[in-house]
C-alpha cells in the first residue's frame, strides 16, 4: 500500500506511460511476460529440430533404398514415379560442385578479406577507413540474383572467360585440374563469383577483431623496434586468429548454402568433371534447376540432397560458433548474421 | 558498422626510426606488404564498382514507367511490359513475413538477455546463432515439404503465404540475433532505476529496455528486411513465380521480383535480359535504400552514450 501512488518520480507526472505498478496482480503478468518470450525463443529451436526431422522424414524413402549410394555415387538417374522409387539418386557429382565452388571461394576470398580488413584497420590512411569500410559492406546489400545475372550475362563471358583460357593455356598443362578445354560457365567461374559474394562477411568480422588489438601491444611492438607488418604479424595477427578462423568459416557456411548465382554460373552438368574449367552442378543449384519439374520420387531425393546440405553447414556452422566462443569471443556485428 | 574505433586509434602510434642491423630489409618487407596490402583491397573493391557500373548502365537503359507500372508479358521475347507482378508479391510476402519474424525475433532476443538466469535462453541464444546459417534453399524445401506438398495433413500450394512463411524463418535469426546485440547495450543502470522505481520485470522491459533499443531494433529488423526482399532460393519453391498481380494468400502461385529476373536472366532473349537488368537495378535500389536507411535510424552508438 505504501508504494501505491505515492511515488516521487510518478507525483511529479512523470509516469514512464499511463500504467500503474499495481501490486496485487504482481507475479501473474510476469509470469505471462516470461513465458510468451520463452515461448518464441523455444520456438527457434522447435522450428530447427523440426527442419531437420521433417524433411529427413520426408526423404526417408530414398534414403532407404539408396543407403550409402545416396552420398558416395554420382549416378543420378531420375525416375518419374509418384509412388514408388525407381530412379537411382547419387548425389556426390553436387557434393564435389559445392565443395569445389566453396573450396575456390574462400582460396580467393580468404587471403583478399584478411589483407583488407588488416588495411583498413592498422594501415589505411584515417580519412579512407571509413569510406572503404562501407564500400565493401555494400556489396553484402547486393542480393545473390543480381550477382547470378551479372556473373551470367557479363562478367564471366566477358571477363573471366579470357583469364581462364590463359591459365588453362599455360599452367593447364602441367596442372591436371587446370587442363583445357575451358567452358565458360564452370566450377571456377561460380567459385569466383562466390568468393566476391562471401568477402565482405569475412572482412567485416575480420576488421571487427583487429580493430580490438590493445593500444598498449600496439606501442609496445612499436617500442621494440618493430616496422608495421612486424607489429601487425606478431600483435595483431596472434590475436585476431580465432575471429579470423570464424570469420573463414562463417563464409564457408555462407558459400556452401548459396543457391541461385552458384546456379546460374556453374554450367549444369550431372557429371563429376576432372578440371575446374568444366561444368558441373552444386547441392542447392541441382534443388533450384531442376525443382520444379521433378516428380514425387525426384522431389524426395531433392529434399534428401537438400538434407546432406543441411547437415554438412550445420556441422560447419556450430563448428564457427564453437572456436570463436572457445577462444573467448562471439562473432558479433550486423555482418555476422 | 560501428565499432567503437576511437578508443583503439592505431595510427597515433608509429613505428620507431632506428637504424638495427637488417634494417634495410625489413623496411623493404614492410613496404612491400603494405603494397600488398593495398592490391588486397582494390582487388575486393573492383568487383563492386564493376557490379554497380554494370547494373546502373543496362539497368537504366531498360528501365521506364512502363516497367514500373505494368505487369510482365507472358512471353520473354516480346518488348515492353515490366515486373509490376513482381515488386507487389515483394511487398506482399516481404510485409507478411515481417508481421511473423520480427515479433517472435525480438521475443526470442528479449527472452535471451533479459532472463539470462534461465537455463533456456543460452541454448536459445546458441540455436539462433547456428540458424542464421542455414541454407536459404533448406528452408524452401522444408516449407515446402510441410505446407505446399501438405505433409501435416492440409496443403497451401504453391502461395503467397508458403514464401512469406519461408521468408520469416530466414528472417527470424537476423532478427533475433541483431535484436540481442542492441538488448545488451541497454546500460544496467537505466533497468536498476525501473526497479527502484518498483517497476515490474515486464514494465521494466517493455518500458524501459524496449524504447531505449528501439532504434537498434527497428535496424536489425529492417536489415533483416532487406535480406528477405533479395532472396530468390527459398521462393523457388515456395511462391513459384505468376504472370499477374495476385491477392490471394493461400493456392495461387506469387511472383516477387527476384524470381522474375533469375527466369528472365537465365532465357535466351535480348527483351527477357533487358528487363532482367532493370529488375535487377530495381531491386538492388529497394534493398540499398532499406539498408542504408536501417543503418542511419540505428546509430549503435547511441545507446552507448
Amino acid at each position: 500500500m505504501l508504494m501505491g501512488n505515492t511515488m516521487p518520480a510518478l507525483d511529479r507526472g512523470q509516469r514512464p506511460s499511463g500504467r500503474h505498478v499495481t501490486r496485487n496482480k504482481k507475479s501473474s503478468a510476469d509470469r505471462w511476460f516470461k513465458w510468451i518470450l520463452g515461448l518464441a525463443g523455444a520456438g527457434v529451436l522447435i522450428v530447427l529440430a523440426a527442419m531437420l526431422v521433417s524433411t529427413a522424414v520426408d526423404a526417408w524413402p530414398v534414403f532407404k533404398r539408396e543407403g550409402w549410394q545416396f552420398v558416395t555415387s554420382s549416378i543420378w538417374d531420375p525416375g518419374t514415379s509418384r509412388t514408388e522409387i525407381t530412379g537411382s539418386y547419387g548425389a556426390l557429382a553436387f557434393i564435389v560442385g559445392t565443395l569445389a565452388t566453396s573450396g575456390i571461394a574462400l582460396a580467393i576470398a580468404v587471403p583478399l578479406a584478411v589483407g583488407s580488413a588488416l588495411y583498413l584497420t592498422h594501415a589505411a590512411p584515417r580519412w579512407l577507413r571509413k569510406p572503404l569500410t562501407y564500400t565493401i559492406e555494400l556489396l553484402a546489400a547486393v542480393p545473390s540474383v543480381v550477382y547470378g545475372l551479372w556473373g551470367l550475362l557479363f562478367f564471366v563471358p566477358v571477363f573471366l572467360r579470357p583469364v581462364m583460357d590463359l591459365v588453362a593455356g599455360s599452367l593447364g598443362r602441367f596442372v591436371p585440374f587446370l587442363a583445357p578445354p575451358v567452358v565458360t560457365y564452370n566450377y571456377f567461374a561460380a567459385g569466383v563469383v562466390l568468393s566476391i559474394m562471401i568477402l565482405p562477411i569475412i572482412t567485416a568480422i575480420s576488421r571487427e577483431v583487429m580493430s580490438k588489438t590493445p593500444q598498449s601491444e600496439i606501442a609496445a611492438a612499436y617500442g621494440l623496434g618493430a616496422t608495421r607488418w612486424e607489429m601487425m604479424r606478431f600483435v595483431v595477427l596472434p590475436r585476431a586468429r580465432p575471429g579470423i578462423i570464424g570469420a573463414t568459416m562463417l563464409g564457408l557456411g555462407r558459400a556452401l548454402g548459396e543457391t541461385i548465382a552458384v546456379a546460374m554460373l556453374i554450367g549444369g552438368s550431372k557429371q563429376i568433371a576432372d578440371s575446374i574449367f568444366l561444368g558441373g552442378q552444386s547441392m542447392a543449384g541441382i534443388i533450384a534447376v531442376t525443382f520444379q519439374e521433378a516428380a514425387p520420387e525426384n522431389v524426395k531425393a531433392l529434399i534428401g540432397v537438400g538434407v546432406v546440405l543441411f547437415i554438412i553447414t550445420l556441422i560447419v556452422n556450430v563448428m564457427a560458433r564453437l572456436i570463436v566462443r572457445l577462444t573467448g569471443g562471439r562473432l558479433l556485428g550486423d555482418a555476422s548474421v | 558498422m560501428s565499432a567503437p574505433q576511437a578508443s583503439v586509434a592505431p595510427s597515433s602510434v608509429r613505428p620507431l626510426d632506428v637504424r638495427t642491423p637488417n634494417a634495410a630489409k625489413r623496411s623493404r618487407r614492410d613496404r612491400l606488404v603494405t603494397g600488398l596490402l593495398i592490391v588486397a583491397v582494390s582487388l575486393a573493391l573492383f568487383p563492386i564498382v564493376l557490379i554497380f557500373y554494370q547494373v546502373i548502365r543496362k539497368g537504366v537503359g531498360a528501365i521506364s514507367w512502363e516497367f514500373l507500372t505494368t505487369t510482365q508479358p507472358f512471353s520473354q521475347r516480346k518488348t515492353g511490359g515490366g515486373y509490376l507482378n513482381g515488386l507487389v508479391g515483394t511487398f506482399y510476402m516481404v510485409a507478411l513475413a515481417m508481421l511473423v519474424a520480427v515479433p517472435l525475433g525480438v521475443a526470442a532476443a528479449t527472452y535471451v538477455v533479459e532472463y539470462k538466469e534461465s537455463k533456456l535462453a543460452p541454448i536459445v541464444q546458441f540455436f539462433t546463432d547456428v540458424m542464421t546459417g542455414v541454407p536459404s534453399i533448406f528452408i524452401g524445401l522444408y516449407i515446402y515439404a510441410l505446407l505446399v506438398q501438405g505433409s501435416i495433413g492440409f496443403s497451401i500450394g504453391f502461395s503467397t503465404l508458403a514464401g512469406a512463411l519461408a521468408l520469416s524463418l530466414l528472417m527470424i535469426p537476423i532478427v533475433a540475433r541483431s535484436s540481442e546485440e542492441v538488448l545488451r547495450l541497454v546500460p544496467d543502470d537505466l533497468r536498476n532505476a525501473a526497479f527502484g522505481l518498483g517497476a515490474r520485470r515486464w514494465q521494466v522491459v517493455t518500458q524501459v529496455v524496449w524504447p531505449t533499443a528501439s532504434s537498434g531494433l527497428i535496424t536489425g529488423s529492417m536489415l533483416a528486411v532487406g535480406r528477405a526482399a533479395g532472396e530468390t532460393a527459398p521462393l523457388l519453391l515456395t511462391a513459384l513465380g505468376a504472370f499477374t498481380i495476385v491477392p490471394k494468400l493461400v493456392n495461387a502461385a506469387q511472383s516477387a521480383l527476384p524470381l522474375i529476373i533469375y527466369d528472365e536472366a537465365r532465357g535466351p532473349f535480348a527483351a527477357g535480359q533487358a528487363r532482367a537488368w532493370a529488375g535487377a537495378l530495381e531491386l538492388m535500389l529497394i534493398v540499398l535504400v532499406v539498408t542504408i536507411i536501417a543503418r542511419r535510424v540505428g546509430r549503435r552508438s547511441e545507446i552507448q552514450q
